[in-house]
């Protein structure tokens, strides 16, 4: 049996009353009117995000100033049906360029007017460094240490 | 910031102490909620509830193994992590959701 376990790639649906190709564009080009404002990498709330509309392109947040910062690559660009991002985000949302872990986005017609949309974010055991640094950030009250500190030799082995 | 909630979650689970029990005896190497029941002064049920807290926290994962789930200690240390990615995008998909239905329905009128 193989001892080693990888982490489930984290997988959410969710189905919109839209069409393939809406849903789609939504998702892309309009990605700065939803994506949640509480998570970003700059300094300040951004104006927008943008997700270049091919492969190899960028995908970033614009604070008013006009700063980029990035939060990875586009990997696939393919409309309406699938894309793909390169989440490069360190587990303290910093963009990392040498962490690479993909989000796909698949697009799947349910009828003539809604639209199943699958997310599968996956590699997550590339997380592995940034999240020994995440546990060791974590404050651990009096009788706790020995139990974070099992909980952190399992994770190394 | 976002770190705050699920390290509270993980506080929250270890909170009690025979979570933390349960939590510990998994240090050894996976187990079945029988194994893990035995020697506890708690029934099968109640570990089992306990099990999954743990796995909500992201701090155990399970798997069948014929008619039994084995448990263990999430083996990369992602748990914490992976439940927060879980609610991220849960967050940003509803999000999502709300912009293109308002979309089609200013379109529709």
């Amino acid at each position: 049996m193989n001892k080693t376990i990888m982490p489930a790639p984290v997988r959410r649906a969710v189905t919109v009353k839209a069409s393939q190709a809406r849903a789609f564009e939504v998702f892309t080009s309009r990605i700065g009117a939803w994506w949640p404002k509480s998570h970003h990498i700059g300094k300040v709330e951004p104006e927008t995000l943008v997700i270049e509309p091919r492969a190899g392109g960028r995908w970033f947040e614009r604070a008013p100033d006009g700063t980029e910062c990035d939060l990875g690559r586009v990997l696939t660009w393919e409309p309406p049906a699938r894309l793909v991002l390169a989440w490069q985000l360190n587990p303290k949302f910093q963009y990392q360029a040498d962490l690479i872990t993909e989000v796909e986005l698949r697009f799947i017609p349910d009828g003539a007017a809604a639209t199943r949309v699958e997310l599968e974010h996956r590699n997550l055991d590339r997380f592995g460094e940034g999240a020994a640094a995440m546990r060791d950030r974590i404050d651990a009250p009096r009788g706790w240490p020995m139990i974070l500190n099992a909980y952190a030799d399992a994770a190394g082995k | 910031m976002a770190y705050a909630t699920h390290r509270n979650v993980v506080f929250s689970a270890l909170a009690d102490e025979t979570r933390r029990d349960v939590f510990e005896r998994l240090r050894s190497g996976p187990k079945s909620v029988a194994e893990l029941a035995r020697g506890l002064p708690v029934s099968r049920p109640a570990v089992s509830q306990h099990l999954k807290v743990l796995k909500e926290a992201g701090l155990v994962v399970d798997e069948a193994e014929g008619a039994r789930r084995i448990y263990r200690i999430d083996p990369q240390g992602l748990g914490a992590l992976r439940a927060w990615l879980d609610r991220f995008w849960d967050a940003a998909l509803t999000a999502f959701k709300a912009e293109v239905e308002a979309g089609t329905e200013e379109e529709s009128k």
